[in-house]
């Protein structure tokens, strides 16, 4: 019964998307005020609660072990721990498309409840986040129903692939989902514009907050990611530029650079065509990301099994949506206007910098990950492009673009001019830092890249500190100050990650070694000792766990687990982490030695300063988060004006511009 | 003049940026570029000894071994030819035997495979398209993968 009212309610949600798109539409031609636009937000309303409710069911089935639903079946077992009962609900294609679809669904209410002011323009922007939902409500009713049934019905399922069961799966795809698909409200809300023939400025201020939190969101999604796919023993560490990995990666750099050409836009009406451009083809990314994962059509080791049907859909839904999209920008690009000039030394020009150094990378990485598969279906010999295309290509690309990062801040809007900024923010003295961390890693010997890029670490740091400590006073308001808080966090954050890639890449080779109990094994200076192993059972599984002691002090306990429902064995690994780094440590099945002594395969592996990119990532997060409140609390920033003269050596800085030029 | 002068300078380095970009994607893309063999490739026109390349095939049931040294020893096979890989690493947990694998490694003179990572999916119903094209070519395999038909049909494995 449960299953029929799931299909019944993802049924219901469809059509409601449906007539959100259709009413909300009719309602902006009204002006937005009309009964139309608000039975288009009923009808976003409706949608959003008939596929709450679905995914309530699903867990619901879930929690009931009900193997008669054929997606509960190949992702549950009785046995399995409640936690990852619910969390199974989105462990596989269908719940997670379904999750997907629900937040598309929240944020077309989101967007009819708190939209852009202009109430024409909110609903035609309802609309197109309509038409987004349908299209992907559509495929969730028709291709991948997740309460399909099963006849005849098992009687225990296939529990969830014990790698996936962790805690990380519960919060990881969520946070993930809410920053690929609330990048939809931006594409909606720039499509509308165009429609609506509002200017470049008003539709950048419109659309910055919905892309600055998706963005915080995606960034926290992918951060959560990395730490998972870290100490998830295969999944090639914190970052592999995997294609899956790399389908979250362009969203991500394009959100970065909308969130930044959104000020500009915003502030100077710089770039207002770039900025909506921006904000189509971020969403459109994130749809071809969804392509790359769901399809089966890439070598990945987090791709979903292989569906050639599902892959049509979803290239479908991303043709409708890039076809409706670039043809609005090709008809109305005209209607956003002009900027006014910039010098090549102001902050506008930096921006832009940043701008096409993240939109370049973006296009770099989506070669190399779409060029294996254009090879493919030319039928040429099949080729992999790995991690050596993207550090050679993408990683200096980014480095570039973190090294002017510290300038903008302190280059005034328009004129330009860079003595003064540069005097004021001391960049002389910030070099010192600089020289410190480039020695360090010369001398630990870190190669060329990682060098380079510890060196931008400390002085995005830097730069960051003295954004804050001069900034401070000229910024008055409770506004600017949170704005220039965010500000300083975020490129601190992007410091941090930055010294901390450069000092992971910088890491001594891994061990492998058979040890016995008692035996020892040294990996960066410190000692390990295999002390015992023994069994540690869970509730689904049975485990040999091994202590092994680092330096005679700590111990880490790393696990080798067997979960009989799935027949697999995973390994769960143990990490001792302090100041310096983690000590990374896996154990292997037991074997008899060519000395006769039963001995276990011990990996170990030394992660120096890798707290770093999770304190970098949070910090990147907190500051997207502050922009997000600063621009809440604080309404839209009025436009910087500057008179643009070439005559005017020192350009008059207004109060507002130091310190609200947002993260 | 000002606007056109601000465009000229935009674009200028805008297509700077591009041409370098192209530049560094080009050279880093010949040199990154890693083929892939199948067995049957292989016996017909092996890579050169050092070439860093991936090979891929179905792991023949009971050819895994495990020397007491550490590491595994292992033959992947198209239903044509087969390939004798090394690893000294430690294999993923996904690994068994029937499963279609990925390695990526490096032919010696003497024709034996040293990899450096072995591929296995977080999915164990899920084939390596390489590997998948290789067996359909060789007329191994054409209907679905080996675990087809049982109701796990659908997917199994999450965002990432």
């Amino acid at each position: 019964m449960i299953a029929e009212i799931g299909r019944f309610l993802i049924a219901l949600a469809f059509i409601a998307c449906l007539a959100q798109t259709l009413l909300a539409w009719r309602g902006a031609d009204q002006g937005g005020r009309s009964g139309a636009a608000r039975a288009g937000a009923a009808a976003a309303e409706i949608a959003v609660i008939a596929a709450g409710l679905a995914f309530l069911l699903l867990i619901i089935s879930f929690l009931r072990s009900d193997f008669s639903i054929a997606y509960v079946a190949s992702h549950s077992h009785v046995d399995k721990p409640l936690i990852y009962k619910i969390s199974g609900a989105w462990g596989g294609h269908e719940g997670s498309m379904l999750l997907w679809c629900w937040i598309l669904a929240l944020f077309g209410l989101g967007l009819a409840r708190i939209g852009p002011k202009d109430l024409a323009l909110r609903s035609r922007a309802v609309s197109f986040q309509g038409l987004l939902s349908t299209l992907f409500f559509a495929f969730l009713a028709f291709a991948s129903n997740p309460f399909e049934r099963i006849l005849p019905a098992p009687i225990q399922g296939a529990d969830l692939n014990p790698i996936l069961q962790d805690p990380l799966l519960a919060i990881h795809p969520p946070m993930l989902y809410v920053g690929y698909v609330g990048l939809s409200a931006a594409f909606a809300i720039a499509a509308a514009g165009l429609v609506q023939r509002s200017g470049g400025r008003a539709l950048a201020s419109a659309l910055r907050p919905w892309a600055l939190g998706a963005w915080a969101s995606l960034t926290a999604g992918i951060a959560l990611g990395a730490w998972w796919a870290y100490y998830e023993l295969g999944w090639g560490g914190w970052w592999f530029w995997d294609p899956v990995e790399n389908a979250s990666f362009m969203p991500w750099l394009l959100g970065a650079a909308l969130i930044h050409s959104a000020i500009a836009t915003e502030k100077r009406g710089a770039f207002p065509g770039w900025t909506v451009f921006l904000a189509l083809i971020a969403y459109i990314l994130s749809i071809l990301g969804a392509f790359l994962v769901r399809s089966g059509v890439i070598t990945s080791v987090h791709a979903f099994a292989l569906d050639p049907e599902r892959g049509v859909w979803i290239l479908g839904m991303l043709g409708v949506s890039a076809v409706a999209g670039f043809f609005l920008f090709a008809l109305r690009a005209g209607s956003l206007g002009e900027g006014d000039g910039f010098e090549p030394t102001s902050r506008e020009a930096f921006i832009g910098a940043n701008n096409l150094l993240l939109a370049v990378t973006a296009g770099v990485v989506l070669i190399g990950t779409l060029y294996p598969l254009f090879v493919d279906i030319m039928g040429w010999p099949m080729i992999s492009v790995g991690p050596p295309y993207f550090d050679a290509s993408a990683t200096p690309l980014l480095i570039l673009a973190a090294a002017l990062m510290p300038l903008a801040p302190f280059l005034p809007w328009a004129n330009g001019g860079a003595k003064p900024g540069l005097k004021q923010m001391r960049a002389a003295l910030l070099l010192l830092p600089v020289a410190g961390v480039v020695i360090a890693f010369v001398w630990f010997g870190a190669p060329v890249m990682a060098v380079a890029a510890g060196g931008v670490g400390a002085w995005a740091l830097a730069g960051a500190a003295m954004d804050a400590r001069i900034h401070w006073q000229t910024a008055k308001s409770r506004t600017a100050r949170l704005a220039l808080s965010g500000r300083a966090l975020a490129h601190a954050g992007v410091g941090f990650i930055a010294l901390g890639g450069a000092a992971d890449a910088s890491r001594p080779a891994d061990i492998h070694r058979a040890l016995a109990p008692g035996e020892s094994m040294t990996i960066a200076g410190r000692t390990l000792t295999l002390e015992d192993v023994r069994r540690a059972d869970g509730p689904n599984f049975m485990a040999d766990r091994a202590t092994i002691r680092v330096d005679g002090r700590s111990t880490v306990r790393p696990e080798r687990r067997f979960y009989p429902a799935a027949n697999q064995t995973t390994r769960e690994v143990g990490l001792g982490s302090d100041v310096r780094g983690d000590i990374y440590l896996s154990i292997g099945e037991a074997r008899t030695r060519e000395d006769g002594v039963m001995a276990y395969e011990v990996r170990a592996a030394f992660h120096p300063l890798v707290w770093m990119l999770g304190l970098g990532a949070f910090l990147v997060v907190t500051g997207g988060g502050l922009a997000l409140c600063a621009r809440v609390t604080g309404g839209v920033p009025a436009k910087v004006k500057v008179k643009v003269k070439r005559e005017s050596a020192e350009a008059p800085e207004t109060p507002a511009g130091a310190g609200s030029g947002q993260a | 003049m000002r606007q056109a002068r601000k465009r000229l300078w935009i674009i200028a380095a805008g297509a700077a940026v591009l041409v370098a970009a192209a530049a560094l994607a080009f050279t880093a893309m010949r040199d990154a570029m890693v083929f892939f063999y199948s067995p049957a490739m292989v016996a017909e026109n092996p890579p050169l000894p050092g070439q860093r390349v991936r090979v891929g095939g179905l792991v023949v049931t009971g050819s895994v071994e495990r020397p007491s040294a550490g590491g595994a020893h292992f033959t992947v096979t198209d239903g044509r030819a087969d390939i004798r890989i090394e690893f000294a690493g430690s294999l993923p947990d996904l690994f068994r035997e029937g499963q279609g694998i990925v390695a990526e490694g490096a032919f010696d003179e003497q024709a034996r495979f040293t990899a450096q990572t072995v591929l296995a999916k977080h999915d164990e119903t899920y084939m390596p398209p390489e590997v998948a094209r290789a067996l359909r070519e060789s007329g191994y395999w054409n209907d679905g993968p080996p675990s087809a038909g049982q109701y796990v049909g659908p997917a199994s494995g999450a965002s990432r």
